[in-house]
């Protein structure tokens, strides 16, 4: 991003492969560039969104190596050779729970909380530890009240 | 109906502004003041940096007046010389490279000459080519107003569009006029597209908030409860402009009173100019400020009178026929004693408290108890405000048939689209996929009215089907006419009348009866109120005086509603943002400047922190609201839970808290002060 | 920014050596905090110890619980052993963020922050957890109750990276860990404590009431003696507490609201063990 920048850095861009919704991608970037940075304005995917920058909100997970994580934590070099997904990656047709329960109002969070909300509906093993409401707490929301994400979850785990 | 957006956003295919792409374009940066008020005496630019290679604006190249158009115009769109706030823009910075922006706005230096700040509001004084710009707005025409005026443009060379918005809740009613202007003073200087966004720091110190507020109660009963006498005090911090202060402050005090009926009101507010980040809109807008303070009250007068507050509330609800403090006569047949019971029924208030009291006897460190309050909230713009608005709004017929609503109103989450589109299909007997919703483009969409107030769908949804009702008549149709016949019809019209656009138009009428004289301010101050009980359970841990909300429920009266799923929804989202509102939320000052702007130190509530929110609806259709009788309900749900929930913190520890957010710290500190009972927890 | 991205733990320590000011990286949940407006963070040299796979597994041993630097809270989460042995590891791990954080955090940075108000490390200490630093000069073992010398100082060169936490395995008759916090997920604490009884004694672990997340030696004492039996309330453990600790106003909470509430914590959660009443027993022993 700052490959233009009109102030002397130190910074050098490194070239970075990994494997991002089961293709192959390469990029150059600038180490400083989060994940975040990477999806959403290298490589136009921005589906993610960035909610907070500290990690607290959640809008911006993805999963990395299959596990859900904040992609503005993440320096995009750490993902190299390994698995990212992003929402752009789900089968919208398997989103209808969410869609007919009122997951959804504003939409700001919604791409991280269907992440997250679709990463429990496939490990219902965790319910046996945790509540949907304990595992949904990374990822906040304005608008909902979290009763229609939660009801979305049940419903989808029902579906399975 | 299902929400008509909704596939698009849970699968992030909706774009957002930041998401929209955009060719060789410069982002754009903001440089704000470091101190709350002086004179700027310089602005030193970092040597290391090439400026040759930056846009950077200040006042002297806004080409109009440097005001943002509001409700007066106090307020420079950027400072020139003097800050009257911490974070008021100074100046802008644009850079290809958002880095190179933030390396360069760090390396300015906004020299103040520090002069003594007001900021705190309880003590002080009491004083009198075309440009398209696209963002999260809750009001294009605001900002296309607030545009024409400092760029001095007319309105064919300005161009506003509404981009998917998230979250709104007041926050995006007047400040993104601000954000416009600045991003178009960059665009113009550059002659390049300019993308202006603020991360959530920069968002949560510089644009504004609720208003905090001081409100004093002093109350006359009689001997059985009757309210005789309210005298009721409401100071606002408005901060360094105007803003919206006037308005906000008019809703708070006319809700101060409560749903209650009393024959001697009296009631005076107040807002004061402070050197604070000027505070705006949010959700409730005045109104969840003096109904906490309001039904707090009912509560301690209750335990100071030693009677029931469900009984003080039951005597004093207003039945038809009694006033609200304007004078208002209320008359919609909305039995407000059957919504308290239903809350009470459904919560199971009674028995609770029973079960609490053998709880808190045998419980060493927790104590439960339960709270209520009843309120109210008038939608629509206040007295005069929608006919001063005279908001206006088409339905066109498109060639291949259906139809298209055009409108200002926009979506934020609420159900704007889906609500109109359910209205204009249901009017016109088409099927939802035969309506769109045009894009809230200020050149194609007449001026329906900023989507606030919970003013959408009562008011402008009825401006949908009058619109529908008059395109009907254009194609000389009978009103009856419904489904395929209008449809032929106005694929008809388009053959015999090419190239000629088709719809219809509707204009807001004043409802029969409605009254209001802004100088007495007396009259029907809103066209309908929305009615509610909430009741809330919750368990303080006295060792660490942390409350928890363990169960909610919510009843109201909102008129017919329209989509039970979208209905719920604003209603449990309300009530979250209340449960936070009351628990949790507070901004923390220094200096001036919000000093917890990062959400890992200004807590929301998470799904873990709130218990599933209990929903009940009571219809009973508004005759002149859209849909065949929906009234206002998006900001109702947040007057509501902050009331019930201290009013169950005072019913759990016998505490006596009366400013919100009653944190783990406020707590013990009125419980240690008061000597209540943390004798258990010692 | 410069970013080293080793293969392996020598090339690591020897890039360590050559840049002593070079940060580690692991899951980057603290250091990525903000990232875009701390321009001068993205100024300086980062190590990436992402890929070291020598650094990840959590290793049972016959005495010891060994997790390696890049163990994270969701691994020890996921451990059903480490919820039987050692359930404070696992209260603490659910405590820190959610998800997105426990996945990508790791104990060693949890260590390594020096966060007063850290959710693991309580945990860690109240276990006699001891922090495994290596260098090109080889290897030292600091127990995690000395390691931290001042506000985030601590006795770990610059050129040394932490590998491994060690955690003895010992049979405990009493372990809570509480955290105060303002809301129940994602909070950051405003006191935190964990307490444990084994055959080596008390240990007293509280966070964010003082610089450093230290033990409360003179609460330890209390415990040992038949001083105890002069506690009958939460008033009376203040005294041992004000030895203990110093906690500050700042913008989660005051010095004052943390006193009482460390206090009241700790008098009721250890009910059994204060008074002159009743005789005492750990909760894991109960009476017939």
């Amino acid at each position: 991003m700052s490959s233009q920048s009109a102030i002397p850095n130190p910074q050098s861009a490194i070239s970075v492969t990994f494997t991002l919704n089961g293709s192959s991608v390469t990029v150059e970037i600038d180490p400083a560039d989060r994940l975040l940075d990477t999806l959403r304005y290298r490589l136009g995917l921005t589906g993610t969104k960035e909610g907070c920058g500290e990690g607290e909100c959640g809008a911006c997970t993805v999963y990395l190596d299959g596990v859900p994580v904040n992609s503005c934590l993440i320096p995009t070099y750490q993902v190299r050779d390994r698995k990212v997904e992003t929402i752009e990656s789900l089968d919208p047709r398997a989103l209808e729970a969410f869609e007919r329960c009122g997951a959804t109002q504003c939409g700001a969070c919604t791409p991280g909380v269907v992440m997250t909300a679709w990463w429990i509906r496939g490990h219902p093993d965790l319910l046996r530890t945790h509540t949907i409401r304990e595992l949904m707490a990374g990822n906040l929301c304005r608008c909902t009240g979290y009763d229609g994400i939660v009801d979305s979850i049940k419903e989808a785990l029902g579906e399975r | 109906m299902r929400r008509r957006e909704a596939l698009a956003k849970l699968t992030g295919r909706e774009q957002y502004v930041d998401d929209l792409p955009l060719e060789g374009f410069l982002w754009g940066m903001t440089v704000r003041s470091p101190a709350p008020r002086g004179r700027v005496t310089a602005v030193r630019f970092g040597k290391d940096v090439d400026w040759s290679q930056f846009v950077v604006v200040d006042h002297r190249d806004i080409p109009g007046p440097n005001v943002v158009a509001l409700i007066e115009e106090d307020q420079p769109v950027l400072a020139a010389g003097y800050v009257r706030h911490v974070h008021e823009p100074v100046l802008l910075v644009a850079h290809a490279s958002r880095e190179a922006a933030r390396r360069a706005v760090r390396s300015i230096e906004v020299v103040v000459e520090a002069e003594p700040p007001a900021l705190d509001f309880r003590v002080v004084a009491l004083e009198d080519d075309v440009l398209v710009v696209k963002g999260s707005m809750q009001c294009p025409y605001y900002v296309l107003k607030a545009l024409q005026h400092a760029l001095a443009r007319d309105e064919t060379r300005v161009r506003v569009v509404q981009t998917p918005t998230g979250g709104g809740f007041g926050g995006k009613e007047e400040f993104p006029s601000h954000i416009a202007l600045h991003a178009a003073l960059l665009a113009l200087k550059s002659g390049r597209p300019v993308k202006l966004i603020y991360d959530r720091g920069e968002d949560m110190a510089a644009t504004t908030k609720r208003h905090p507020a001081l409100v004093r109660h002093r109350t006359g009963l009689s001997r059985d409860g009757r309210l005789l006498a309210q005298d009721v005090e409401v100071v606002i911090d408005g901060g360094a402009y105007v803003t919206l202060s006037p308005v906000v402050l008019s809703r708070a005090i006319i809700h101060a009173a409560g749903p209650y009926a009393c024959e001697h009101v009296r009631i005076q507010g107040r807002a004061m100019f402070t050197n604070a980040v000027p505070f705006g809109a949010f959700r409730g807008f005045g109104a969840p400020q003096t109904q906490f303070a309001g039904e707090r009250h009912m509560d301690v007068v209750a335990r100071t009178l030693a009677v029931d507050p469900v009984e003080l509330r039951r005597v004093n609800l207003l039945k038809d026929g009694q006033t609200t403090a304007t004078g208002q006569v209320i008359r919609d047949s909305t039995d407000r004693v059957a919504v308290m019971e239903r809350a009470l029924e459904l919560s199971r208030y009674r028995e609770k408290q029973g079960e609490h009291t053998a709880f808190n006897a045998t419980h060493e460190t927790l104590r439960r108890g339960m709270g209520l309050a009843t309120f109210f909230h008038g939608a629509g713009f206040t007295g005069g405000g929608e006919v001063a608005l005279k908001s206006r709004l088409r339905v066109a017929g498109r060639a291949d048939g259906g139809v298209e609503v055009l409108s200002a109103n926009i979506e934020m989450g609420q159900g704007t689209l889906t609500v109109f589109t359910e209205l204009a299909a249901a009017r016109l007997g088409l099927d939802p996929d035969d309506v769109t919703i045009a894009e809230a483009d200020t050149s194609r969409v007449p001026n329906s009215g900023p989507t606030v107030a919970s003013r959408t769908t009562m008011i402008v949804g009825g401006l949908v089907e009058r619109a529908a009702d008059d395109l009907r008549r254009r194609l000389g149709l009978d009103h009856s006419a419904r489904g395929a016949d209008v449809k032929q019809a106005i694929r008809r019209w388009h053959l015999e009348h090419p190239a000629e656009p088709l719809f219809g138009e509707a204009a807001y009428e004043k409802p029969p009866g409605i009254e209001w004289d802004d100088k007495s301010y007396r009259g029907d101050a809103y066209g309908a109120f929305a009615w509610a009980a909430y009741v809330a359970e919750v368990e303080v841990d006295l060792r660490t005086c942390a409350t928890r909300v363990i169960d909610f429920t919510a009843v109201q009266e909102v008129g017919k509603v329209l989509n039970p799923t979208l209905a719920r929804g604003q209603v449990q989202g309300g009530v979250v943002q209340g449960i936070g509102w009351a628990l949790m939320e507070e901004c923390t000052w220094q200096d001036g400047a919000m000093a917890n702007n990062q959400l890992t130190n200004y807590l929301i509530p998470t799904s873990d922190d709130v218990p599933s929110i209990r929903v009940a609806f009571i219809e009973n259709p508004y005759p002149h609201g859209g849909g065949g009788g929906a009234k206002g309900l998006g900001e109702l749900p947040i007057d509501g839970p902050a009331p019930a929930i201290v009013n169950a913190v005072a019913a759990a520890t016998g505490a006596d808290p009366r400013t919100i957010p009653v944190t783990p710290e406020r707590l013990m500190e009125l419980m240690e002060i008061a000597d209540f009972g943390l004798r258990n927890a010692d | 920014m410069n970013a080293l991205l080793p293969e392996s733990i020598p090339e690591a320590l020897d890039m360590l050596a050559r840049d002593p000011a070079a940060v580690p990286m692991a899951g980057g949940t603290d250091l990525l905090v903000h990232w875009p407006v701390r321009i001068e963070a993205h100024d300086r040299t980062y190590l990436d110890l992402s890929r070291l796979e020598d650094l990840k597994p959590l290793t049972w041993k016959a005495d010891e619980l060994v997790l390696g630097a890049l163990t994270t809270y969701w691994d020890v989460i996921r451990d059903e052993r480490v919820d039987r042995e050692f359930p404070l590891l696992v209260q603490a791990a659910r405590q820190v963020g959610a998800i997105q954080i426990q996945a990508r955090g790791t104990w060693a940075g949890n260590v390594v922050n020096a966060s007063p108000a850290a959710d693991g490390v309580p945990a860690l200490m109240a276990y006699d957890a001891t922090v495994v630093l290596e260098s090109r000069r080889g290897r030292e073992e600091v127990p995690l109750d000395r390691f931290y010398s001042g506000y985030k100082e601590m006795r770990r060169r610059a050129d040394q990276l932490v590998v491994a936490i060690r955690i003895p395995r010992r049979t405990y008759s009493f372990q809570i860990f509480e955290k105060v916090g303002s809301r129940r997920a994602q909070a950051i604490a405003k006191v935190g404590l964990a307490v444990t009884h084994s055959d080596a004694g008390w240990r007293v672990v509280a966070a964010s009431v003082a610089p450093t997340i230290r033990r409360c030696l003179a609460v330890e004492r209390l415990l040992e003696t038949g001083a105890r039996a002069g506690v009958s309330s939460s008033e009376d453990l203040s005294p041992a507490i004000a030895q203990d600790v110093a906690p500050i106003d700042d913008i989660r909470s005051s010095a004052r609201y943390r006193n009482r509430a460390m206090a009241r914590v700790l008098y009721h959660d250890l009910k059994d063990f204060w008074g002159p009443l009743l005789e005492r027993r750990p909760r894991a022993d109960p009476l017939p």
